[in-house]
């Protein structure tokens, strides 16, 4: 339909459709439109920011037929602020740094107890569905950040890429049923909910907490962190015992 | 402003150079995060200032990137789009996989959690 109206000038579609401000721009405009009717569904976890933002972007990218290579010459712009927003993690951590050192205990446990059931539960599913190695060996990182579970799957055998969107989906499902499991389990506890949301879906689960009270979303930081190291540490150990 | 992001850069840099020089297996800006909160620790200490008082530029700093935090995502989550076939071929497998063990995850995670904290307090 764009092209169509701008089809008297073609060289106007050539410029926009390869410039990356049209693909930043695109990017900024779905996430608004994402966010009024997330506001306009209260904020249901159903309704995944991330979810209709994609969903949006990618309808326009097929229909305008352009490369994902394209359109991230653009969005990487957007793309980089995620290290700068892992460091400022920091901060929160920090401001709840009382509650953080008194609950070290069960920081730490609800952390080696979590990590050893998403990678083990993840291949385990995976392996009595019939899964090949490969699809097995990219989903047994997808709850750590992309960063690390691309570089965990490719030591597995697993392909990288796939590992990234197998992340971006869990991130998005956990997203989407973390307020009502915690509801489902009676847990209101910001800090155990936080830690949930860092750890089984890192930073999108990390961005759904700070939605419900920045306390979550200072403890799914850490969980996120902690879990991205641990799970590089033990999946390794982990691996002739799952058959990796 | 400035100083904080200057601050936030510096920080995730030092960490993307600690990780190369020692082959470690963390992501940059996660050693990033660890070094920052370390700074405002020791700050803290020095500055005679209550725990949990993070100097003014760099909290809003923060708080404005992790006020957007979904946003930041998007670009990676529509990399989904190159690997529709792959995914649509295992698609029964994979969001069995996915969600079932996300859920275990989290509940674990969680019901831990609440059974340690519970007791000391």
């Amino acid at each position: 339909m764009i092209p169509s109206l701008i089809a008297p000038h073609p060289e106007v579609w050539v410029y926009l459709s390869t410039s990356p401000l049209s693909w930043l721009t695109l990017t900024l405009v779905a996430f608004i439109v994402a966010d009024r009717i997330s506001i306009a569904f209260n904020r249901h976890p159903a309704v995944n920011l991330v979810a209709l933002a994609t969903f949006l972007i990618i309808v326009a990218l097929k229909a305008t037929g352009t490369s994902y290579e394209t359109y991230f010459a653009g969005a990487q712009f957007i793309h980089f602020l995620l290290g700068p927003a892992t460091v400022a993690l920091a901060v929160p951590l920090y401001r709840n740094f009382e509650r953080v050192r008194a609950t070290a205990l069960p920081i730490a446990a609800s952390l080696c107890v979590g990590s050893v059931v998403a990678i083990v539960s993840v291949v385990a599913i995976a392996k009595l569905l019939g899964a090949s190695h490969e699809i097995a060996a990219s989903l047994a990182p997808k709850s750590v950040t992309s960063p690390i579970a691309m570089g965990l799957s490719e030591r597995l055998g697993g392909a990288p890429f796939l590992t990234t969107a197998l992340v971006m989906a869990t991130g998005i499902f956990g997203a989407m049923i973390l307020s009502p499991l915690m509801k489902l389990m009676r847990i209101d506890d910001p800090a155990a909910i936080g830690m949930a949301a860092g750890l089984a879906s890192h930073g999108v689960g990390a961005a759904r907490a700070f939605h419900i009270d920045s306390t979550a979303g200072a403890f799914a930081g850490i969980a996120m962190g902690l879990n991205g190291a641990l799970t590089s540490i033990i999946l390794p150990i982990l691996q002739p015992w799952l058959g990796l | 402003m400035i100083v904080a992001f200057a601050g936030i850069f510096g920080c995730q840099l030092l960490g993307e150079f600690i990780v190369r020089a020692f082959a470690l297996p963390l992501p940059g800006p996660v050693l990033g995060m660890f070094l920052l909160f370390l700074a405002l620790v020791l700050r803290g200490g020095e500055g005679g200032k209550g725990a949990g008082d993070v100097p003014k530029p760099i909290g809003a700093a923060a708080d404005g990137l992790l006020g957007h935090l979904s946003l930041l995502f998007v670009p990676a989550s529509v990399g989904l789009m190159r690997y529709f076939d792959l995914l649509a071929a295992n698609a029964l497998t994979l969001i069995l996989a996915l969600s079932i063990s996300t859920v275990l995850a989290m509940a674990a995670t969680a019901f831990t959690f609440r059974l340690l904290a519970g007791s000391n307090s």
